[in-house]
Parts: structure tokens; C-alpha cells; sequence
């Protein structure tokens, strides 16, 4: 399984590198689906394809993190299924306008990134798949800047089948 | 056709808790099938809630969300009986959306 794994990875690996140097080039045209364009809301394609949290967070946002206590993560200390990982966070710090939650050693960190208009409550639970034993990283917007919390979950069944 | 989502949002009178469950198989290409050839990636990019034609809810996801995705969020206001839309896109431009009511 895991030797599969590692042989997938960079074959990616690779892959993504011809992908970036294309795109360095202006060569492929950025395929958009429609619904994107009416929500006004620009999927962070480039954000997705970062292989490491500070780059991911850099696409997203332009900007790094401070940790702050202020922000919560409701994570399992060991999950038993890597494919199914529940994560809650939430946070008292005001005007927050982002949630997002990154997996420092899945092949794409970043794995989802929520907005949170006024009126939503900064709080968001969602499951997720981890690869293997990583640190999870939430990163939360607010007023403009970035806070971050960072915890470890131990992986005792890789989600690469999920 | 059954919808690909369900949803239940509850109103308390003051905010409103939504609740979603979706079916996709989230695909995220780096998994290889019996056969030893990787699925291809397949998986949700956006998902919407929309209160009173305004969105309450974004998500913009990638390949590391697990299958038949849930996700859980709560906005102020919402009355019972009011419609709550919910709309997804995935990488391959297939859209569902369903329009659930605030109980």
C-alpha cells in the first residue's frame, strides 16, 4: 500500500511541476466552471495546489499567521480512519470573515477554506481526510489579519483508500 | 431524482444551526483503484448556502475533504419556514442545488 503511494505521489509530484511551468507560460487556459462566476467567488485554484501550509496560506491570503489561543480546534487526539477525520473549529475573536483548514503532510495541504459573511457564526465542523499522522492547522481571518492553531492527530489507518 | 444533498437547518428563534450532508465521492487523485490505476480527481470545488438571497455560508474545498461530505455551520437570524438554498459545483462542472426549509 504504501510503497503504491509513494510511487503515486511523485508521479504527481512530477506532474505538478510540468503543470506549474505550463501555467508560468500563460499556456492553459484556466477552465472556470459557470456556477463560480455567478457566486462571484473565485475558487483559489493556485491555493490548491500548494504542497506546504505557509505557501497554501501565502496563495490564499497573501499574508502569515500569528498562533493565538483565541482560536479553537476540536480535533481527535488519535482518529482510527484517516479517510473520515471530524475537525470543529471555532473562535471569539470578531469580524471574522474566513475559517480555514490545512493538513501539513497531505499531497495538497490545504483542504477546505470556508467564508463567513457577517451574521454567520465563526464556527465550522466538516470532515476530513489525512494521509497520515500530521499536524491539522486552522486559520482564521479576522479584522484583516490571521490567527492560527495548530494540533497534531496520530493516523493509525491512512485515508489514502478514502 | 433525489438530490445529492441533504439538509436540515433548525431556527431557535434567534439563530439558525444548518446542517449538511452531501453525496460525491470526493475523488482527490491520489488513490489508486484494485486494478493499480489512479482514480481520477472528482470532487466538490464550491458549495453555497443561501439565506434571503444572500450567501451565509462559502466553502471552497479541495480533494482532502472526505466522501460524501458534511459540514455544519449556524448564521443569526432565520425564521422557521423560511427557505434555506444550497448549491454545489464539482472539478468536472457538475452543479445540484436544493432548497430546504428552516424548521
Amino acid at each position: 500500500m504504501s510503497s503504491h503511494e509513494f510511487s503515486a505521489n511523485r508521479r504527481l509530484v512530477l506532474k505538478g511541476i510540468g503543470v506549474a511551468a505550463l501555467v508560468g507560460f500563460g499556456v492553459i487556459p484556466l477552465d472556470v466552471p459557470q456556477a463560480l462566476a455567478a457566486a462571484n467567488d473565485k475558487y483559489p485554484e493556485e491555493a490548491f495546489k500548494q504542497k506546504t501550509e505557509a505557501d497554501a496560506i501565502k496563495a490564499l491570503y497573501g499574508k502569515t499567521p500569528e498562533t493565538s489561543d483565541k482560536v479553537k480546534m476540536d480535533a481527535p487526539e488519535i482518529a482510527e480512519n484517516g479517510a473520515v477525520v471530524p475537525i470543529a473549529a471555532t473562535t471569539t475573536l470578531a469580524d471574522v470573515t474566513s475559517i480555514t483548514f490545512l493538513v501539513s503532510e497531505n499531497p495538497v495541504v490545504l483542504v477546505a477554506s470556508y467564508k463567513i459573511p457577517a451574521g454567520t457564526v465563526p464556527s465550522v465542523a466538516n470532515r476530513i481526510k489525512m494521509a497520515k499522522t500530521s499536524n491539522v492547522i486552522v486559520v482564521v481571518e479576522a479584522g484583516g489579519k490571521l490567527y492560527s492553531a495548530t494540533k497534531e492527530v496520530k493516523v493509525t489507518v491512512g485515508g489514502c483508500g478514502g | 431524482m433525489a438530490s445529492s444533498i441533504r439538509v436540515r437547518a433548525t431556527s431557535n428563534g434567534d439563530t439558525t444551526e444548518v446542517q449538511a450532508l452531501i453525496q460525491h465521492p470526493m475523488d482527490s487523485g491520489f488513490v489508486k483503484d484494485a486494478k493499480g490505476e489512479i482514480i481520477p480527481p472528482h470532487f466538490i470545488q464550491q458549495l453555497t448556502f443561501e439565506y434571503d438571497g444572500k450567501p451565509v455560508f462559502l466553502a471552497d474545498w479541495g480533494g482532502g475533504v472526505s466522501k460524501d461530505p458534511y459540514v455544519k455551520f449556524s448564521f443569526k437570524g432565520g425564521k422557521k419556514g423560511d427557505d434555506l438554498k444550497v448549491s454545489w459545483s464539482d472539478n468536472k462542472g457538475a452543479t445540484d442545488s436544493t432548497t430546504a426549509k428552516i424548521q
